[in-house]
């Protein structure tokens, strides 16, 4: 139990902690999520209504939970990582198997105040339980094939029940991350190389055996894989949103059409503008420098918090550091990839900027466990 | 510093070199992001400016037109009627509030009216349309369009809404629609581009909700150019969509409305069944409401009279209503007697007017007993002990498959919404769903439809079309699609002897035609469509002995929501049969007086296909009978309805 092996003394205590929080994190996350109030402004048609205004009160919510956790002793949340997993685990069930209402499978319970997703709550406890696993156990297991096998159940399960939601984009999420995090612990690199040659393998099987009388998959199976890879061939379904994405980030140029000038997002030729393809009305506004602008805060987020995992001594800290990091960078990194048309429409918001509950505040739960870490680590 | 002992010098180090390379890995993907944002935005800048700003060029998706949902014979059920709407456009408008006085001329707008637009206008982005009014005759709507310059923002449309020219009598069955919710989006994968169309109408109940895929259609589209502030400047091309589907029902609506109109303001259920090929004829559920009401947008307190009202109007009882079926169920209790070779028709029990099992006494309705009873008189009179007697032989469990092969506690699967499976208990089943052994006096109670035993009108209806041919005739609902008619798979027979069936056939005739039948004074006097049936009349609540001794209190002293439920089966002609009925009346009081002649009614109009003849009933009831068909609020020829009938 490292935690015990703490010099709690060390760790400061009471109003002291306002010190050591990263204030420099907080200012840029607040200075993102900004420029999110200043987009749904934008493409409410200058309303504040619509969207801004409930979208910052999320993010106040998320402020003042994120300073809670932070003041809360990292070790603390440690203990409550098999708990929240737990829970996590017992939510998601609960809307597999009791969330089916209307036409569809419902992914999300009903808290009054806002619809939670379990599956974004898995994302952060899901790094939490792996970061306590690798705490725990001894260093020099690590890539012994029995004590690789529970990590690897411990994300199988929940990212399959996801699959099944079916939430493609969250359950690559929480492959990724899970594999961030145990990439980090220092699982040795063979088994990383030998899950991504089986993957590729069967990859390249499935579409070498096209055509061939030997092929794996329906003719149909492969079509549906077509448009999925390639959304232009269906320019009024999955690729129309593609398409007019482009058009919204090509037309902007150098520096934009201005402030609510966009044209794209206001003739409304952008669907879920507000949400997944919030970026396209920013690229629109403000062109290449609003954008790029963006990419750079959110380089330095990741910055922060790289620097911060490095700087810390408990191993539990630093992988959920590791961890929060890795979620974050996938969020960006698919969110702004499919908007650009270099991956399929997966569904997942971009973060701090789109308008929603569950992943702002997920986010800034997991801010507040970084900023947990930080202020408690060994100094 | 001491370390924590998992963490060593090696492990750290280890942990800092990979946690490099991921942020080698995070920069190397920012790098390729921030490529990407400079030959979109900056290299192929041009190209898509040229899309975006010079051709805008928008393809928009034109709505297709919903399939109609038309009767048996092609009568029109749900159509489509062109509706003439105003919509307001902020920033076309400028001043909102001047314009909505200036239009409020021609359009009578009260204050809160005016005050409800304004609201929505400022809640929505200024370029999106806020209908002020629809569904505006064409002299008001003309204005509009003519008075257009000094209305700034304001534009007449044209569109096309759902509607249900006969209203209440297909309310349960055809549903309604109404505008895509966030709920019908959850979970949907890929939705259909059109859902996405704001306010766009689909199915939420009934078969409007279960055949939607065929109504819906799919969308065209049109390419339009628009200027810098979205007026559309004109139409490039148009690809239009596909229509969506007709659907034929199996139902008369002629026969349909007419079983609404005799049901009345009962709290009733209905269901008319074509026996040979399963065809549902007429189902209806009482009392009913207007769907249109739904699609225009109900009001609050319209909306809460539905809700509020005892009768239930909004539940469609024929299929979701799950009710001891009493007496009727009888039938199933002496199949199974006669196929486990229990009893024979002849089989004589003694009927004191009660049983004796245990300390427990359970009654005959008759009070004085009906003495040796045999099966036909045990239909005829609606012996109790009789069946209390046999079902002992048999068992539940015999009884309880005979009912499953009939019909009951099986799902029927029809397009309508939340259609119950009833409930055929057994041993097994009290098992998992009380943790209880299954006692005799349960099989006692469920013996004559009682206790634990729930079935739909509907199920009630499937049952006795199977009693009546012996065969599995399965429920349907659609006749045909776009045309195509609907293959209908020829019923199996169920396996029942002949002459058993036979035998209980003969009690449900003495039922209608015997000197004591129960319901004989709702007989058929057309000799050539004498009717069967069975009455019952289940009990809502527990009479104690207390109150037995006393006299059992008679049904009209009840309060109306305590009172025994009205049933009747039946079918006719009973040599040839050809429709199968079944009624409930809630809380009606009993079979025999209530629910049996709306039965007799629903049969002779079906059989006939117009109002039946007075011949066609017994002598001493014609002069009754003709005040009561001339009575009816029938709909006239054109679907309208008479004016003292209107809600």
């Amino acid at each position: 139990m490292s935690f015990l092996e703490y010099r709690v003394k060390t760790a400061p205590a009471g109003l002291s902690k306002v010190f050591y929080v990263h204030w420099a994190l907080v200012l840029v996350v607040t200075a993102v999520a900004a420029i999110g109030w200043l987009m749904l402004y934008s493409i409410a048609g200058g309303n504040i209504e619509t969207w801004s205004e409930p979208q910052m009160k999320r993010y106040v919510l998320g402020l003042v939970m994120m300073f809670a956790i932070a003041f809360t002793p990292i070790w603390f949340w440690r203990s409550m990582s098999g708990l929240g997993y737990g829970i996590a685990m017992v939510l998601l069930l609960v809307v597999e198997f009791f969330g089916t209402v209307g036409m569809g499978a419902q992914r999300w319970i009903d808290l009054g105040f806002m619809r939670l997703q379990p599956s974004e709550l898995m994302k952060v406890t899901l790094v939490m339980m792996l970061a306590m696993y690798y705490d725990w156990l001894d260093d020099k297991k690590v890539s012994r094939p029995l004590w690789v096998l529970i990590p690897v159940v411990l994300i199988v399960v929940p990212t399959v029940l996801v699959l099944m939601q079916p939430n493609l984009g969250t359950s690559i999420m929480l492959i990724a991350a899970g594999g961030a995090v145990m990439f980090a612990a220092g699982v040795s690199l063979w088994y990383f190389a030998g899950v991504l040659s089986l993957v590729g393998g069967a990859v390249t099987a499935v579409f070498m055996s096209r055509g061939t009388p030997w092929q794996l998959l329906h003719d149909y199976q492969y079509r549906r894989i077509d448009t999925f890879l390639d959304p232009s061939a269906d320019p009024l379904g999955a690729g129309y949103n593609i398409i007019q994405a482009k058009i919204a980030l090509g037309s902007g140029g150098w520096a934009g059409k201005g402030f609510m000038q966009g044209t794209q997002s206001r003739l409304n030729f952008l669907p879920e503008k507000h949400t997944d393809f919030i970026f396209t009305t920013l690229g629109e506004e403000f062109g290449f420098v609003g954008a790029f602008s963006l990419l750079v805060l959110y380089a330095l987020i990741l910055v922060f918090l790289l620097v911060a995992a490095m700087q810390n001594k408990d191993r539990f800290s630093q992988l959920v550091i590791i961890g929060v990091a890795a979620n974050f960078f996938l969020y960006l990194a698919v969110n702004l990839s499919m908007v650009m048309g270099m991956a399929p429409v997966v569904g997942v918001p971009l973060p701090l900027l789109s308008y929603g509950g569950s992943a702002t505040l997920m986010i800034m739960i997991s801010f507040g466990l970084v900023q947990s870490a930080i202020v408690h680590r060994l100094r | 510093m001491r370390r924590p002992a998992r963490d060593t010098e090696a492990s750290t180090r280890r942990f800092t070199r990979r946690a490099l390379f991921m942020g080698g890995a995070m920069a190397a993907m920012v790098a390729v992001l921030g490529a990407r944002m400079r030959y979109l935005g900056v290299e192929q800048a041009d190209q898509f400016r040229l899309l975006a700003e010079e051709n805008r060029v928008n393809i928009r998706l034109i709505p297709p037109n919903r399939g109609l949902i038309q009767d048996r014979n092609g009568k029109l059920i749900a159509g489509n009627e062109q509706n003439y709407r105003v919509v307001i456009t902020r920033e076309d408008a400028g001043d909102v509030e001047t314009v909505l006085n200036r239009l409020s001329h021609i359009i009578p707008m009260t204050a809160e009216d005016r005050a409800d637009i304004l609201k929505e206008v400022a809640r929505n982005s200024p370029f999106v349309p806020i209908t002020v009014a629809d569904r505006l005759d064409w002299e008001t709507f003309s204005e509009i369009a003519v008075n257009g310059p000094a209305l700034p923002g304001v534009t007449p449309e044209v569109g096309l809404s759902r509607v249900y020219p006969r209203d209440r009598d297909f309310a349960h069955v055809v549903g309604y629609v109404g505008p895509v919710s966030e709920r019908d989006l959850e979970g949907l994968e890929n939705p259909d581009p059109l859902l996405r169309i704001p306010k766009f109408q689909i199915g939420k109940i009934g078969v409007e909700r279960w055949m939607e895929d065929v109504l819906r259609g799919h969308a065209g589209t049109k390419r339009i150019e628009v200027n810098a502030v979205g007026r559309v400047m004109r139409e490039i091309d148009r690809q239009e969509g596909d229509p969506g589907d007709d659907i034929r029902l199996t139902i008369d609506a002629d026969v349909q409305n007419f079983v609404q109109a005799r049901l009345g303001e009962e709290s009733a259920a209905c269901v008319v069944m074509d026996v040979t090929n399963g065809d549902i004829i007429a189902i209806t559920s009482a009392p009913s409401f207007d769907p249109n009401l739904f699609v225009r947008g109900i009001s609050q307190a319209d909306y809460s009279s539905l809700m509020e009202h005892d009768h239930r109007p909004l539940a469609n009882k024929t299929v979701q209503g799950a009710y001891p079926p009493g007496s009727t169920f009888k039938m199933v209790t002496a199949l199974a007697a006669l196929e486990a070779g229990a009893i024979t028709p002849e089989t004589t029990v003694r009927c004191p007017g009660y049983l004796e099992f245990g300390n427990r006494r359970f009654h005959c309705w008759k009070r004085g007993g009906h003495g040796g009873v045999n099966l036909e008189r045990s239909l005829m009179e609606s012996c109790d002990v009789y069946y209390y007697d046999i079902a002992q032989r048999v068992g539940i469990d015999k009884i309880a498959e005979m009912g499953r092969r009939l019909g009951l506690g099986i799902r029927h699967d029809l397009p309508m919404s939340a259609i119950t499976e009833g409930n055929m208990p057994d041993k097994a089943w009290k098992m998992e769903r009380h943790k209880q052994e299954w006692r005799v006096g349960d099989t006692i109670n469920a013996s004559i439809g009682q206790g634990y035993v729930l079935a739909s009108p509907l199920q009630l209806a499937v049952m006795t079309a199977r009693v009546a041919t012996g065969m599995a005739v399965h429920p349907r609902l659609i006749r045909s699609i776009d045309g195509k008619e609907v293959e209908v798979a020829p019923a199996e027979p169920l396996g029942l002897s002949d002459a058993q069936l036979k035998s209980v056939r003969r009690g449900m005739f003495a039922v209608m035609n015997g000197k004591a039948g129960t319901a004989r004074g709702s007989r058929i006097a057309d000799e050539t469509m004498l009717m069967c049936g069975k009455t019952g009349t289940s009990q809502v609540r527990n009479i104690s002995a207390a109150e037995r001794a006393s006299g059992v209190v008679s049904n009209d002293q009840l309060p109306w929501n305590r009172r025994d439920h009205a049933l009747f089966v039946g079918y006719a002609p009973a040599d040839n049969p050809r429709y199968a009925v079944s009624v409930v009346v809630e809380h009606g009081g009993g079979g025999s007086a209530v629910a049996a002649p709306i039965a007799r009614d629903a049969l002779l109009r079906a059989l006939y296909g117009e109002i039946p003849p007075l011949t066609a009933y017994p002598a001493d009831q014609r002069g009754r009978m003709e005040t009561l068909l001339k009575e009816l609020p029938l709909r006239r020829p054109d679907g309208s309805l008479p004016e003292s009938s209107k809600v």
